[in-house]
C-alpha cells in the first residue's frame, strides 16, 4: 500500500508539474492553428496529432488538464460543503429540521437546474474571458451538484444520531457541539472524501455537456471534459487512439489522487 | 394508527414540495432566456402577422403565477395543456412516452444494483485486494467516460444504447456501498464475530447489510433520482422516445406546458422514492 | 384428405407470401413530424411527409430546376400577375377512392389563405392585403386571383399538397405517390403506396416502383451512420463532411457529392440601433470599410478545406451557384487579404499598437460572435475565424448559446455584437427571402424593423426587391435581383462563408437517385426509385 501510495503521489505531482508547466514550454501553444496538419496522428511536430482545426492536441491536453485539475476539485469541494451543510447538520439534530432538509434535498435532485445555468450564461458578458466563464461555470456547478452526497450524508448522520456511542456520550453530559464535532464529524468525513472523489469526475464531464448549452469552457481555452466531448462522435470512437488521450489522464488522475489522498476509511 | 399517521403526514408533505417544486420549476422555465421563441422566428417565408402570431402564442405563460395556478385547475380536470413544440396534448405525449422511460430506468436500475451488489458481495467474501482494485478502477473508469461515448460503444457492439444509464448509476452505487461495507467490517462487532467463526455469507447478510440498511435504502432513493436525471441525456442521444427525450426537447424548446407536466413527474417520483425509503429505514420513532 | 387440400394450399400460399419482401425504403427523420396536414407544414420532417405524400399541381423538378405539369396539365398567369388559370388532370383520385376535381383546389386553397393558419406555405403567397378568390370554370379548370401581383406565382405551387374537399380522411386522403399508413410516435411513420396514384412510366408500368417506405425517427447521427453502413437504411439525405469522407475511404460506392447545396453560412455585425452595445461598437459596425476588412481576413478556402473536408466552395452572396438561374455570375470572387484588410481599417482610424487593432478613440478592437451550440462544423469555423482575426489585431470571443437564447438575442433583445449561423431549406425564388432584405421586415437581421432605410444602400435594396416582386417577366425580375447581389457583395450586411456541397448516402441497392443540391437531394424523384435485381436476390 505504501509503495502504491508513493506511485500515486509521483504520478499525481508528474501530471500537475506538467499541466502547470507545460506552457512555459516552447512549442505548446494550445490556440495555434496547422491548416496544413489537421486531424492526423502522431507526427514530430504534433506527439500526439492534431485535432479537427490543426491545434496540438498534446498542449491542449497539457491546458485542459490545467483547467479541470484546478477548477473541477473546487467544485466538488463546494458541493460537499454544501452537502455537508444542508443534509449532515440537520440528519444529525433530526425533528423537524430533518424533515426541511429532506424536502429541501428532493427538490434539490428534482429541479431543471438546466435553465438556472442558462441564466447564468445570459447574465454574464458576451466578452467575458474564456478563463473567468470556466471558473464561473465550475462554480455553479458546485453549487447545484451538492443533492445526492447530501442525501447521503444526511442519512449518514442520522444513523450516527441514533447509534449507541453517541447516545453514551449524550447520557454523559457531552454538548451537542462536542458530540458533533469530536465524535460524529470524523466518521462522516469518509463518506464526504469518498464523495468529494466521486463528484471531480463528473464535474469535468458535467462541463463538457454544458458546453452543448454555451456554458462550458469558451474557445480557445480547452478543459478536459471538452476533450472528453469528442469521444461522443462515432468517428472519434473508431478512428485515432489519440483521442483518448483525455480519457487516459482523466482516469489516471484521478485514481492517483484517490490513492494518494483518500484515507482509508479504517481509523 | 400512528403509523397511518406517519404515512399521512409524510404524503401531506410530499404533496407541498411537489407543487411547490412544479412552481419553481414553471419560474425556471418562465425566467429562462429565450422563453417565448420558437425556431419559426428565423423562418423568412413567414409575414409579419404571422411572427406576431408566434410571439403571441406564448403570451398566457408570461404571467407566471396565474398561469401555474390555471395549469393546476386543468390538470384536476384530467388535461395537462397542450404542447406548443410538439403540437400535441401534453398528457397523450406522456402516455406514449412514460413506459419506455419507465422500462429502461428500471432496466438499468436493476442491473447497476445487481452488479454492484454481486461485486460487493464478491469482495467481501474473497478478501481479494486485486478484486477490489479491479472493481475500483472500472467504477472510475465509468465514472470518466461520458455517457454518450459509453451509448455508443453499445450501439457498436449491437447493445441497446439506454444501458448507459448503468454506466451512470453503477459506478456511484458500488462506490459507496462497497466503502459503506468496508467501514462497517471494521467494527469491532464484525471483527468479534469473524473471530468466532461466523462465515463471511452469514457475516455479510445477517450483520453487515442489516446495520447500514437505512443508508442503503437512502441510496435506492437516490439511485432513482439519478438515473431519471440520467435518462433525459441518455435518451436525447440514443434517440429513444422516452419522457427523457421529451424532457430534452421541450427545454430546449422552452415548451412550459410540457416542462412543468414533466418536472412534476421527476419531482413526484424522487420524493415518492425517497420517502418511501426512508419510511422503511424508520424502525422505531425517534424523539426530536 | 381432399377437404384438407384447399386450406392447405391457402396455408401454403400464405406462408409463400408472407415470406416475400416488400420493396420497402428505409431512411430516418430527425424528429417527430410535426403535423401530416400540408398546409400547416413548417418544419423539415413534416416536409418530407408532404413531399413523399402529397399531390401538387405543378412540381419543381430538382435536377433541372424547371417547373414540370402534375396534378395541372397547363396553365396560365395573367399579364398583371394576380390570376392563375389551371387545367386540371382528368380521371385522378386520392388515395381512398375520391375524386379530384377544381372543388379541391378551391378548398385547399381556401384553407391556405385563411388569415389565422400562420405557414409558410400560406405566407408565400400573401404579396397584398385582400382575399383570394377561386372560380371553378369547368369542373377541371380553376381561375385563382390574388389580391396583388405574386412573383414567381406559379412556382408556389410546387409546395401546396392539394387535399380534399369531400373526403371523410380529410387531409390523410393524398394524392402523391405514398399514403401515411401507419405512425407510431417517437418510432417511425409508415408510408405505403397509393393505389389510386394517376402516374404510370412509359412502359405503362404503375408508380411508384417501391411499395413502401419506412421513416423511422433518429436524431443521433452517429447511429443514422452506423445503421446506413450496416445497410439498415438505404439513404442518408444529408451528410456531414467528416461522415462523408470517413465512408467514403471504406465504401466508395455508398456516398455521392452532388456539388454545391442552396445552402450556406453566413456571420453579420449588429448594426441596429436598440443594440445595447458600446457606441464606439456600433460605429465600426456600421462601417463598411469595417466589414470589408473582416471579410478580407477570413481565410475561405481554409474554411472548405479544413472543416468541410473540400467539400464546399467559398461562398459570393447570398445565392449559391447551385441556383442556376438567379445566382449572379459576375459576383467576383471572395477574397482573403489580410493587407488590403488593414489598409482598409487604416482609412478608419484603426492602428496596430503592439499586435493589437485599436479604433481612433484608442478603444481596443475587441466583440463576440455568438453562434449556436452543438453544431460542430460552425464550431470549427468561428474557432478559425478567432484565429484569422487574431492575426490583424482583433480579439474575438466566441460564445456558442442554445437556440432560443440565441434567438431571443438576435430577434428581441437586440444584445449581441455579431452572429454565425447558416441558411438552409433555401427556396430557389429570391422573392422567398423578400422579408430578408426589406429594412422593415422582421427577418432584416443585422438592422430589422426600420421605420425608414437608414442607409442609402438598404433604400436601393427595399426598390429592388419591389421591382422584383411586381415584375411578371423573369427577366427584370434578374437584373433587380443580380443588382441587390452586387449590392450585398459591397456592402457586406452579411459576411457570406461558404456554400457548403450536398453530400448524401445512397444505398448501392437503389436505382433511379440522381443527387441534387435542391432538397429533397436524394428522393426528389421518389417514384422512380426502385431497388436494383441484385438486391431482390439477397437475403437483405
Amino acid at each position: 500500500m505504501k509503495i502504491a501510495r508513493m506511485v500515486a503521489i509521483v504520478v499525481v505531482s508528474l501530471i500537475t508539474l506538467i499541466s502547470m508547466g507545460g506552457s512555459l514550454l516552447p512549442g505548446f501553444d494550445y490556440i495555434r492553428q496547422d491548416r496544413k496538419h489537421f486531424s492526423e496522428g502522431p507526427s514530430y511536430e504534433h506527439w500526439l496529432g492534431t485535432d479537427a482545426v490543426g491545434r496540438d492536441r498534446l498542449a491542449r491536453l497539457i491546458h485542459g488538464t490545467r483547467v479541470s485539475l484546478l477548477l473541477a476539485p473546487a467544485a466538488a469541494w463546494i458541493s460537499v460543503v454544501l452537502a455537508f451543510v444542508v443534509g449532515a447538520a440537520p440528519g444529525f439534530a433530526g425533528g423537524v429540521t430533518e424533515r426541511m432538509a429532506k424536502a429541501i434535498i428532493d427538490l434539490a435532485l428534482s429541479l431543471p437546474w438546466f435553465f438556472l445555468l442558462l441564466m447564468v450564461r445570459a447574465m454574464l458578458p458576451l466578452n467575458t474571458s474564456p478563463a473567468v466563464s470556466a471558473a464561473i461555470t465550475f462554480s455553479v456547478l458546485g453549487l447545484l451538484g451538492w443533492g445526492v452526497p447530501a442525501r447521503i450524508l444526511l442519512a449518514r448522520a442520522r444513523r450516527l444520531r441514533q447509534s449507541e456511542f453517541v447516545a453514551l456520550a449524550r447520557a454523559g453530559g457531552v454538548s451537542h457541539r462536542r458530540l458533533f464535532g469530536v465524535h460524529v464529524l470524523p466518521n462522516l468525513l469518509p463518506v464526504m472524501t469518498a464523495q468529494f472523489w466521486i463528484a471531480v469526475p463528473v464535474f469535468i464531464l458535467a462541463e463538457a455537456n454544458l458546453s452543448l448549452l454555451g456554458l462550458g469552457v469558451a474557445e480557445p481555452l480547452p478543459s478536459l471534459g471538452g476533450l472528453l466531448r469528442d469521444l461522443e462522435s462515432g468517428l472519434s470512437v473508431r478512428s485515432d487512439l489519440c483521442n483518448f488521450a483525455a480519457l487516459f489522464v482523466l482516469v489516471v488522475m484521478v485514481s492517483s489522487l484517490q490513492v494518494a489522498f483518500m484515507k482509508h476509511e479504517v481509523s | 394508527m400512528s403509523l397511518w399517521r406517519t404515512l399521512a403526514k409524510r404524503l401531506i408533505m410530499a404533496v407541498i414540495v411537489i407543487l411547490v417544486g412544479g412552481f419553481l420549476s414553471a419560474v425556471l422555465v418562465r425566467y429562462a432566456p429565450g422563453f417565448g421563441t420558437d425556431e419559426r422566428q428565423l423562418d423568412a417565408r413567414l409575414s409579419a402577422e404571422s411572427h406576431q402570431a408566434i410571439r403571441d402564442e406564448s403570451s398566457a405563460e408570461r404571467g407566471i403565477a396565474s398561469y401555474y395556478v390555471e395549469w393546476l385547475r386543468k390538470m384536476s380536470r384530467g388535461g395537462l395543456g397542450d404542447s406548443r413544440s410538439m403540437q400535441k396534448p401534453v398528457a397523450q405525449l406522456l402516455m406514449e412516452r412514460s413506459g419506455i422511460t419507465l422500462r429502461i430506468v428500471a432496466e438499468s436500475l436493476a442491473i447497476a444494483w445487481m452488479v454492484a451488489l454481486f461485486l460487493v458481495a464478491a469482495t467481501w467474501s474473497t478478501h481479494s485486494a486485486p478484486l477490489e482494485k479491479t472493481c475500483t478502477t472500472a467504477s472510475g473508469l465509468l465514472l470518466c467516460l461520458p455517457a454518450g461515448a459509453v451509448a455508443l460503444l453499445l450501439i457498436l457492439l449491437n447493445a441497446p444504447g439506454y444501458l448507459a444509464l448503468v454506466a451512470v448509476v453503477f459506478p456511484k452505487v458500488h462506490r459507496y456501498l462497497s466503502d459503506l461495507v468496508g467501514a462497517t467490517g471494521r467494527m469491532s462487532h464484525i471483527l468479534a464475530a469473524r473471530a468466532k467463526g461466523i462465515s463471511e455469507h452469514r457475516l455479510l447478510l445477517w450483520h453487515v447489510i442489516p446495520a447500514i440498511r437505512r443508508e442503503i435504502l437512502a441510496l435506492g432513493g437516490v439511485s432513482i433520482a439519478l438515473a431519471l436525471n440520467a435518462a433525459i441525456p441518455v435518451e436525447a442521444l440514443c434517440g429513444i422516445p422516452g419522457v427523457g427525450q421529451l424532457a430534452w426537447q421541450s427545454a430546449l424548446a422552452r415548451d412550459l406546458p410540457v416542462l412543468i407536466s414533466v418536472s412534476l413527474l421527476v419531482i413526484a417520483f424522487t420524493v415518492l422514492a425517497n420517502s418511501g425509503a426512508d419510511l422503511l429505514a424508520d424502525e422505531r420513532r425517534q424523539p426530536a | 384428405m381432399r377437404r384438407l387440400m384447399l386450406p392447405l394450399c391457402l396455408l401454403l400460399l400464405a406462408l409463400a407470401t408472407s415470406g416475400m419482401c416488400l420493396d420497402e425504403l428505409r431512411f430516418y427523420l430527425h424528429s417527430d413530424p410535426k403535423t401530416f396536414n400540408p398546409a400547416l407544414v413548417a418544419d423539415p420532417d413534416s416536409e418530407t411527409i408532404r413531399y413523399l405524400t402529397g399531390g401538387v399541381l405543378v412540381r419543381l423538378n430538382r435536377q433541372t430546376q424547371q417547373l414540370e405539369p402534375e396534378l395541372a396539365t397547363a396553365w396560365k398567369v395573367s399579364k398583371d400577375g394576380k390570376t392563375i388559370t389551371f387545367q386540371l388532370r382528368q380521371g385522378v383520385r386520392f388515395s381512398d377512392g375520391t375524386p379530384f376535381g377544381a372543388q379541391d383546389v378551391q378548398f385547399t386553397m381556401t384553407v391556405l389563405m385563411d388569415p389565422m393558419l400562420h405557414s409558410p406555405t400560406g405566407d408565400a403567397f400573401r404579396s397584398g392585403q385582400g382575399k383570394i378568390s377561386a372560380a371553378i370554370l369547368t369542373p377541371n379548370r380553376i381561375s385563382l386571383t390574388f389580391p396583388a401581383p405574386v412573383a414567381g406565382l406559379e412556382k408556389l405551387f410546387d409546395q401546396v399538397a392539394i387535399m380534399s374537399a369531400s373526403s371523410p380522411k380529410k387531409e390523410m386522403a393524398v394524392l402523391g405517390p405514398f399514403y401515411v399508413a401507419e405512425y407510431k410516435p417517437g418510432a417511425y411513420v409508415a408510408l405505403h403506396r397509393n393505389p389510386n396514384y394517376w402516374k404510370h412510366d412509359d412502359a405503362g408500368r404503375a408508380l411508384p416502383y417501391l411499395d413502401a417506405v419506412k421513416l423511422e425517427i433518429q436524431s443521433n447521427r452517429d447511429i443514422e451512420m452506423l445503421k446506413f453502413s450496416r445497410n439498415e437504411i438505404h439513404l442518408i439525405n444529408a451528410m456531414d463532411a467528416d461522415y462523408f469522407d470517413r465512408l467514403a475511404r471504406s465504401a466508395p460506392d455508398k456516398v455521392r457529392d452532388a456539388g454545391p447545396s442552396l445552402d450556406s453560412e453566413m456571420m453579420w455585425f449588429n448594426q441596429a440601433s436598440e443594440a445595447s452595445i458600446a457606441s464606439y461598437k456600433l460605429e465600426w459596425f456600421r462601417s463598411r470599410n469595417f466589414r470589408q476588412a473582416v471579410s478580407l481576413s477570413i481565410n475561405r478556402d481554409d474554411l472548405c478545406k479544413v472543416v468541410y473536408g473540400g467539400h464546399a466552395i467559398p461562398a459570393r452572396g447570398p445565392v449559391s451557384p447551385a441556383n442556376k438561374y438567379w445566382f449572379n455570375t459576375q459576383l467576383p470572387q471572395a477574397r482573403f487579404d489580410q493587407e488590403d484588410a488593414l489598409r482598409l481599417l487604416q482609412e478608419d482610424g484603426f492602428r496596430l499598437v503592439d499586435g493589437r487593432l485599436v479604433d481612433r478613440g484608442g478603444h481596443p478592437v475587441q466583440f463576440s460572435i455568438i453562434t449556436n451550440a452543438g453544431n460542430r462544423s460552425r464550431e470549427r469555423m468561428v474557432s478559425m475565424i478567432q484565429a484569422d482575426l487574431r492575426a490583424i489585431g482583433m480579439q474575438v470571443n466566441v460564445v456558442t448559446l442554445d437556440f432560443p437564447s440565441l434567438i431571443q438575442r438576435i430577434s428581441e433583445a437586440f444584445n449581441y455584437e455579431a452572429a454565425m449561423l447558416g441558411l438552409t431549406n433555401v427556396e430557389l425564388d429570391p422573392n422567398e427571402q423578400m422579408n430578408v432584405w426589406l429594412s422593415s421586415s422582421d427577418q432584416h437581421q443585422w438592422n430589422p424593423r426600420q421605420s425608414s432605410p437608414a442607409t442609402s444602400w438598404e433604400a436601393e435594396i427595399d426598390r429592388l426587391m419591389r421591382v422584383q416582386a411586381s415584375a411578371m417577366d423573369d427577366k427584370t425580375r434578374k437584373r433587380a435581383f443580380d443588382r441587390v447581389q452586387e449590392i450585398v457583395a459591397d456592402e457586406l450586411p452579411f459576411i457570406y462563408l461558404v456554400n457548403q456541397n450536398a453530400l448524401v448516402g445512397v444505398s448501392p441497392a437503389l436505382q433511379g437517385v440522381v443527387p441534387v443540391a435542391a432538397r429533397p437531394q436524394t428522393y426528389w424523384d421518389i417514384e422512380h426509385i426502385r431497388f436494383s435485381v441484385e438486391r431482390a436476390n439477397n437475403a437483405n
